[in-house]
């Protein structure tokens, strides 16, 4: 009988950790569906973050390095600059890449790094358990904005891509979400074109990925994809933000 | 072979390149900027890659994915630089990433000044950042010894897959003095398996030190620290000054260490016994080096650029068995080799006369 549906080949047999309704092991999936369409499982280094996503080290097929909190794209960089053919992304939640992160995001863009850069934007840092990040939205609680995000207090959201796409050596900036099969699509197709910029040598590719958190948000699964809907696609630019006449053209 | 005339960071430059090193990542502070300059000029021409990193945070951090793929990789900076990479610097300690980071020290704490200062001996060698692990450091008191020591940097970075520090100074960082740029033997071959460049062929690999449980963390501990004891066993490394017949010791490194070597002839021209224990690896101490004296010398005193830091190293390694005093300057202040004797007359009594 023809397998028709398998686990991709990017990922390892290990099975995802994250709690239910999370979305990161959809995002998960689609880059490794990506490394494998591409054929550079064996070409790629990921890098991985502190935070839910540094589980993704565990669950990629290919070689990966472990940064420090906010650090992985400058580990990116110098394993690009040292084996500039190989490709090499870097896989972030929004704490750990749009706050402690913030001064990489912003000069490894500005200096065109020919590496990816994946953003998992849930409003929320997870791993430590629900406290307030730059991303979350204005009158949302969290434990360190128990009252919800007061503005006169804690400024406004970061919307991490609106900012890179200013910058001139990034050349490829979308920003996308996983909450319906529709967009689950979309956001393939602009994980593989970042991919694919980076293989062409282009600049610095950079997908942000709008995702849930049940279990911090405090709501079900199903409400959660639904409040992502209703509340972060408002505030957050969403589809291309930036892609170059050079990107267009691949 | 050649010999140059060029200024002490520039000579970490250029022994970086005849090392084999292939990246460097920096952020310009005085006074190690001399470092960057050189190579940002130098280093294309042989197909090297200089970034000059956002801070020193990214830095450090490139030269810890440089590191990962077994890329032969410096860093350089001063003082408060150095400090902000200690994040980063412990991370590679916990993965096992050979890496040179040249420390060219300022006088502190805070944003200090620019002159000589010994001030970072404790960051340098107790680890410098959070955990508990130890960097090989090495400190030159010339020239010459910077070009040696920054290519023995990279081969003991191999060696023992540890971060690496040259632990040098603005005064020798800005001195211009006559080099050697000596044919070295290639680089001694060294494991290569853990290296992650790509998983072509083979399994993948993680690099990355987080453990997940505290049996794990333990046992990672315990390794290191193995590896610690090892390098204490085989690389402790110092000079010896006149110390055959001493009865007072001076011990200091550096730029003091190469000061203490007239404190030294005028004391023999003057009839006074005295010996230098220069150390040239802070870390490990190079403890062994004091076995023979201990029960022999009168006294001790440590010239230091700090308030004194090195003197507790000292104190223990002569077991307390004889008074170990300390002479200084700080803020950017040197001694003359004048008045290190004249300290050392008065603190032992001792006179020209009555020896």
């Amino acid at each position: 009988m023809e397998k028709v549906f398998g686990r991709s080949k990017g990922l390892t047999d290990v099975p995802f950790s994250f709690c239910p309704g999370c979305t990161h092991g959809t995002i998960m999936r689609l880059i490794a569906e990506v490394l494998e369409e591409l054929d550079i499982i064996e070409d790629t280094i990921g890098v991985s973050p502190v935070g839910c996503a540094g589980f993704s080290q565990d669950f990629f097929s290919c070689d990966f390095v472990g940064a420090a909190h906010g650090r992985a794209q400058a580990v990116g960089v110098g394993i690009k600059r040292s084996l500039p053919d190989r490709m090499v992304f870097t896989y972030q939640g929004d704490g750990d890449i749009a706050a402690i992160g913030t001064q990489h995001a912003i000069h490894t863009a500005a200096r065109g790094e020919k590496i990816t850069s994946i953003m998992v934007n849930n409003a929320i840092f997870g791993m430590t358990g629900g406290q307030m990040a730059p991303t979350t939205l204005e009158g949302m609680k969290t434990s360190t904005s128990p009252y919800g995000r007061d503005i006169s207090v804690n400024g406004y959201p970061i919307d991490l891509p609106r900012l890179i796409a200013n910058l001139d050596g990034a050349v490829y900036v979308a920003s996308v979400s996983v909450d319906s099969p529709k967009n689950i699509q979309q956001a393939k197709k602009a994980i593989k074109k970042a991919f694919m910029v980076q293989k062409a040598g282009l600049g610095f590719s950079f997908v942000s990925v709008l995702s849930t958190c049940p279990t911090n948000w405090g709501i079900s699964p199903v409400e959660s994809l639904k409040w992502l809907r209703e509340n972060m696609m408002p505030v957050y630019q969403m589809g291309e933000l930036k892609a170059t006449e050079e990107v267009k053209s691949l | 072979m050649e010999k140059v005339l060029l200024k002490g960071n520039e000579i970490i430059g250029e022994a970086a390149i005849r090392s084999g090193c292939k990246v460097f990542f920096g952020y310009p502070i005085t006074p190690s900027t001399e470092v960057i300059e050189y190579l940002s000029k130098h280093f294309p021409k042989v197909g090297g890659t200089v970034v000059q990193a956002e801070d020193e945070i990214g830095a450090i951090n490139m030269c810890y994915g440089a590191a990962c793929t077994g890329t032969r990789v410096m860093t350089a900076s001063s003082s408060p630089g150095v400090s902000l990479k200690q994040e980063g610097i412990s991370f590679s300690a916990a993965v096992g990433l050979p890496m040179v980071i040249v420390n060219v020290n300022r006088c502190g704490p805070g944003l200090g000044g620019l002159g000589p200062a010994q001030s970072d001996y404790f960051q340098s060698t107790r680890g410098g950042g959070h955990g508990d692990y130890r960097t090989i450091v090495l400190a030159p008191s010339k020239a010459q010894e910077l070009y040696d020591y920054t290519q023995l940097a990279f081969d003991l970075a191999d060696k023992y897959r540890n971060p690496v520090i040259l632990h040098t100074d603005g005064f020798l960082g800005q001195t211009m003095e006559p080099v050697v740029l000596k044919e070295r033997p290639k680089a001694p071959v060294t494991d290569r398996e853990w290296v992650v460049d790509g998983a072509k062929g083979r399994k993948k690999r993680v690099l990355a030190s987080y453990s997940l449980t505290n049996e794990i963390g333990e046992a990672n501990n315990l390794r290191w620290e193995a590896k610690y004891k090892d390098i204490q066993d085989k690389e402790q490394m110092w000079e010896e000054f006149h110390t055959e017949d001493a009865e007072y010791l001076l011990v200091s490194y550096g730029t003091t260490g190469r000061i203490c070597k007239s404190t030294v002839l005028n004391a023999r021209k003057k009839g006074i016994k005295l010996g230098l224990i220069r150390p040239i690896t802070l870390w490990p101490f190079p403890a062994n080096a004091f076995i023979p004296y201990k029960d022999k010398v009168k006294g001790v005193v440590t010239v230091e650029l700090n308030t004194g830091q090195m003197i507790e190293d000292v104190k223990l390694a002569v077991e307390c068995k004889m008074p170990v005093h300390l002479y200084r300057r700080q803020g950017g202040m040197l001694p003359t080799e004048h008045e290190i004797l004249d300290y050392l007359e008065t603190t032992f009594k001792v006179t020209a006369e009555e020896v």
